[in-house]
């Protein structure tokens, strides 16, 4: 037979092995299927940045009709489930009790001051506990008030300078919904565990189980033994992908605005270079256990914190954005986000699709010549 | 390539394996390298069975895994078929069959989607296939089992399907490494009846290391192999013939009670080997004649001492260093053991015990008694049930129904009561690997709830006992094989129990460190603690008072070893082995039969 035909028939082989075992072993069926479905709905649903009916107290000394109006925006925001209290002392009572986040406090000349057409400061207390979400409800403050001197101004009520200058805008995701940004964001971690952690733990399995050493005894060569562990896992990442998308487009209404051949193409360039980096763990660690820890440590932690999915990496010291850069998820993030929400726009997808290309070779590369087909490295 | 080979006929037409001084190191952190292989010269010819033997790191793995292109030599070389291991690596994969110890197989796959594979790899034609697939399934008798998952088939299949996907491209060369450990002894027989049909059919040549000194001398040509270096070679038959007259046996007075005379020759001047075969004491003595033999027995009853024919294990104990025997026996004064009428006691006892797992039923109304200071031996083929029925006898599995008492309390009821008087050595080590030995016996002692003056008093007894006084502060994970298990078998012994359970407390462990544990087995029984031990060794039976053979649950036959080999003596077969035993019951050609040797405890044969 020709080298072409043995060549074909081993990977056949090695190919029909591979889907098999995939197929009659739920633990990669649970990792690529079942645990991105998981994420996805903690995600989606339970797991939402946004804050709603956040109680808060208003302590308004003045009875005019303006204070009147201005409170009344805060009762009809969805954000915020507002209590009237009438002394401060109470209100820093409740607030101390944890059972409101947050106090505006309008003072008794805030109706006359705002009628002279004066700046009048309006009180904020936020329980700054969590950060995040005090941030968050100073946003929302923000906006309300914004909304309601815009108001003013429509109803042509004296042009006054708005008590509190608010310069916000939301572009891509006017809605403001995190779960727009959230749910894009997942489709990357959860091809990073389809990459690192199943790769890495089937071939420390085949160690383990002792089926690597009767491979190794075979006329297989070292491109087979890559390929053979690429193609299935490629192919089973990429359907965890398409899964995760389907998902978000149907199930959340989250837009996706790209088209469907950049997605394809940059997310396969993203599969191979975590795979390449799933496989060259694999080629140095041949213990299961082992394995896992590290592909969560190397793989799917920085993947999580340093791909700009949680937090923004722009507000990050410098020394951990330097870092950052050398974590293919961050990419994929980028892509990813742009895809969704904002269309093909190749300025920023050409850049990072090429970073992940030279990532796949890469780590691909170095792989196969870590692959030895010798039982000692 | 080194070597310059020439395209046909590099080497002369017989030698399809030839190691040139071979070595081959291995790093270890911050210690001198480790010496696998030291200089190893050796040819395995075709149409050939070539063993190679010897002890746990004796550097047999090393050697076949350097022939299968696994590993690279630090110097010397290897050549299979003329080609050579490091630079014709591939060469030599498609010429070979290779059947590491675990077999290889995928479990998730059936038989024949192994098959399917192996034959994908070594590039079989499909139209070779059917033929070379029926063949392989009539040999191993896979036939009516393609379809079934290789993880379901019991021991002896896996092995047999290992053995057919390395044998699936005609090889001219087997590489086989241990092929046959922790196989019931019917498997290893038909194991080995494949691999002659090979050998005298295709003339393949085949390259085996194996544990088992009877394999070995099944072997054409037999290569003796320690720390690293060759201590001889020949065919099995110029081993056993420079034995001749060095053998023999020694008939103890009562019939079936040689355990007294074992102890009294075991580490004796000139006697190198002692063991209990067929209710008799073989010695090995390192001078001709019986000379030595009745010096050592000065003073004791003997019914007759007989020079017997060798066999390769006598030869393989006489060639080893002597330096491997640490253990003496004490020999304190030679009181008699256990009082007479406390022999009587029953410890153990079972009635009508049954286990279910869902449907399947591991152990089927199994019936017996244990007495005071017995050996009492769980045998049987891995699958058996012996290790579940270990477990409820523990109480570590509750039973599905039936009855067990253990040291007078039910187990029902009285579970930690029954567990203050027994030591238990599991199968696997099950000492903490990162603490110190002295560290994992005072955990052990504060477990069982010594205090620490008797702790203090048990400690020093388990240190001279088991002399593990070097190994003191060593972490327990670093000790080497034999002491591992010393260590186990002195935690388990702390807490002084009545009962001492020990689940295939020999398995994975050389022939050396196995005599030295049965005596020592046979030291704790005289002093009257009872053992129940299972073991896949048959010849390991010969050690025990008592025994009773499961195969699939139920009861074979249960006896003294003298009984058991009663029901298969013939003609032919006058001095039965117990393995000759179990192979006749497992394949039905014996009535299994419960042998009514003691009251009590006696059943009818089942069903």
């Amino acid at each position: 037979m020709s080298p072409a035909a043995l060549f074909l028939m081993r990977m056949r082989g090695i190919l029909r092995k591979e889907t098999l075992q995939i197929l009659r072993d739920p633990s990669s069926i649970a990792l690529a299927i079942v645990m991105p479905l998981v994420l996805l709905f903690i995600f989606g649903y339970g797991v939402t940045l946004d804050a709603e009916h956040i109680p808060l107290a208003v302590v308004s000394a003045d009875t005019g009709p303006m204070a009147g109006d201005m409170v009344a925006r805060f009762d009809l925001s969805p954000h915020f489930a507002t209590t009237r209290l009438h002394s401060m002392a109470e209100a820093v009572q409740q607030l101390n009790e944890q059972r409101i986040d947050g106090i505006i406090r309008l003072q008794n000349d805030f109706s006359r001051r705002l009628h002279n057409g004066e700046q009048v400061p309006v009180q904020l207390i936020v329980n700054g506990i969590d950060a995040n979400r005090a941030r968050l409800i100073q946003g929302y403050v923000r906006s309300v008030m914004g909304e309601w001197a815009m108001q003013r101004r429509a109803r042509g009520e004296e042009a006054a300078t708005p008590p509190v200058s608010v310069a916000q805008r939301v572009w891509f995701n006017e809605e403001s919904d995190s779960r727009n940004f959230m749910v894009p964001g997942l489709i990357t971690l959860i091809m990073t565990l389809i990459g690192i952690l199943l790769t890495a733990l089937v071939i420390a399995r085949e160690w383990e189980r002792g089926t690597m050493e009767a491979l190794l005894v075979t006329p297989l060569r070292r491109v087979d033994l890559l390929l053979g562990k690429v193609i299935p896992y490629y192919l089973l990442g990429m359907i965890g992908m398409g899964l995760s998308v389907g998902v978000a487009v149907t199930v959340f209404n989250v837009p996706f605005r790209g088209s469907i051949g950049a997605l394809l193409l940059l997310s396969s360039l993203f599969m191979l270079a975590s795979l390449g980096f799933g496989l060259l763990l694999s080629a140095a660690i041949r213990i299961q256990f082992v394995v896992a820890q590290v592909s969560i440590l190397a793989g799917y932690l920085p993947a999580f914190f340093l791909s700009g999915l949680l937090f923004d990496l722009e507000s990050t010291p410098r020394f951990i954005r330097v870092i950052s850069h050398a974590v293919p998820a961050r990419y994929f993030v980028a892509i990813s986000h742009t895809l969704f929400m904002a269309g093909d726009i190749w300025p920023i997808l050409l850049p990072n699709g090429l970073v992940l290309a030279g990532m796949a070779v890469f780590f691909i590369g170095l792989a196969f010549r870590n692959i030895t087909k010798r039982l000692e490295r | 390539m080194a070597g310059g080979i020439d395209s046909k006929e590099p080497v002369p037409a017989e030698v399809v394996l030839s190691v040139q001084g071979l070595k081959k190191e291995f790093a270890v952190k911050k210690r001198p390298p480790v010496q696998a292989l030291r200089g190893v010269s050796l040819q395995a010819m075709a149409g050939r069975v070539t063993g190679l033997v010897g002890a746990d790191g004796a550097g047999k793995t090393t050697l076949i895994r350097i022939a299968a292109g696994l590993l690279v030599p630090t110097e010397g070389r290897v050549t299979v078929l003329g080609f050579d291991s490091v630079g014709d690596t591939l060469e030599i994969q498609s010429r070979v069959g290779y059947m590491p110890q675990k077999f290889g197989l995928y479990q998730d796959l059936t038989v024949a989607e192994n098959m399917d594979l192996y034959a994908d790899l070594q590039g079989v034609p499909g139209a070779e296939r059917a033929e070379r697939y029926r063949r392989l399934q009539d040999m191993t008798g896979l036939a009516s089992f393609t379809r079934r998952r290789a993880g379901d088939l019991s021991g002896g299949m896996k092995q047999k399907l290992g053995l057919a996907c390395a044998l699936i491209k005609s090889p001219r060369v087997l590489l086989l490494d241990e092929p046959t450990v922790g196989v019931d002894p019917v498997s290893r027989r038909e194991l080995w009846k494949i691999v002659y049909e090979l050998v005298e059919r295709d003339r393949i040549g085949v390259f085996v290391s194996t544990a088992y000194l009877d394999e070995a001398e099944r072997c054409s040509q037999v290569v003796v192999l320690h720390e690293g270096q060759i201590l001889a070679e020949g065919t099995p038959r110029e081993f056993m013939q420079r034995m001749e007259g060095k053998v023999s046996r020694v008939v103890p007075p009562q019939a079936g009670k040689p355990r007294r005379l074992y102890t009294r020759l075991v580490g004796r001047e000139h006697i190198v080997d002692a063991t209990i075969r067929s209710g008799l004491v073989r010695v090995v003595t390192d001078t001709v004649g019986i000379g030595s033999i009745t010096a050592a027995l000065a003073g004791e009853e003997v019914a007759a001492i007989e020079g017997i024919q060798p066999n390769f294990e006598d030869a393989f104990m006489a060639i080893i260093p002597r330096a491997e025997h640490h253990f003496q026996p004490a020999r304190g004064g030679d009181t008699p053991a256990a009082t007479p009428d406390r022999e009587d006691e029953v410890v153990v006892r079972t009635r009508e015990l049954r286990k279910f797992f869902g449907d399947f039923e591991a152990v089927k109304k199994l019936t017996f008694e244990v007495r005071r200071g017995e050996i009492f031996g769980l045998l049987g083929p891995n699958g058996a049930g012996k290790s579940t029925t270990f477990r409820m006898l523990c109480g570590l599995l509750a039973a599905s129904s039936g009855e067990i008492s253990v040291a007078g309390n039910d187990l029902h009821s009285s579970r930690a009561m029954a567990r203050s008087r027994l030591g238990y050595m599991a199968q696997q080590f099950s000492l903490y690997g990162q603490l110190s030995t002295l560290e994992n016996l005072r955990f052990f002692g504060k477990a069982y709830g010594l205090d620490s003056g008797r702790l203090r008093l048990r400690l020093e007894w388990a240190f001279a006992e088991f002399d593990l006084g070097r190994w003191r502060d060593k972490a327990a994970g670093s000790l080497p094989g034999g002491y591992k298990q010393r260590l186990a078998m002195a935690a388990a012994l702390l807490h002084e129990p009545d009962i001492l359970f020990l689940d295939e407390p020999t398995s994975g462990v050389d022939p050396f460190a196995r005599r030295e544990f049965w005596l020592r087995i046979n030291g704790f029984a005289e002093q009257g603690v009872t053992v129940v031990v299972t073991t896949h060794f048959m010849e390991e039976a010969e050690y025990c008072d008592r025994m009773l053979i499961m195969s699939q649950g139920d009861t074979l036959a249960m006896g003294t070893p003298n009984e058991i080999r009663a029901l298969v003596r013939s003609a032919d077969n006058p001095q039965p082995t117990i393995e000759d035993a179990f192979i006749a019951l497992a394949e039905g050609e014996v009535v299994p039969l419960v042998i009514r040797s003691d009251a009590g405890s006696t059943e009818g044969a089942d069903k």
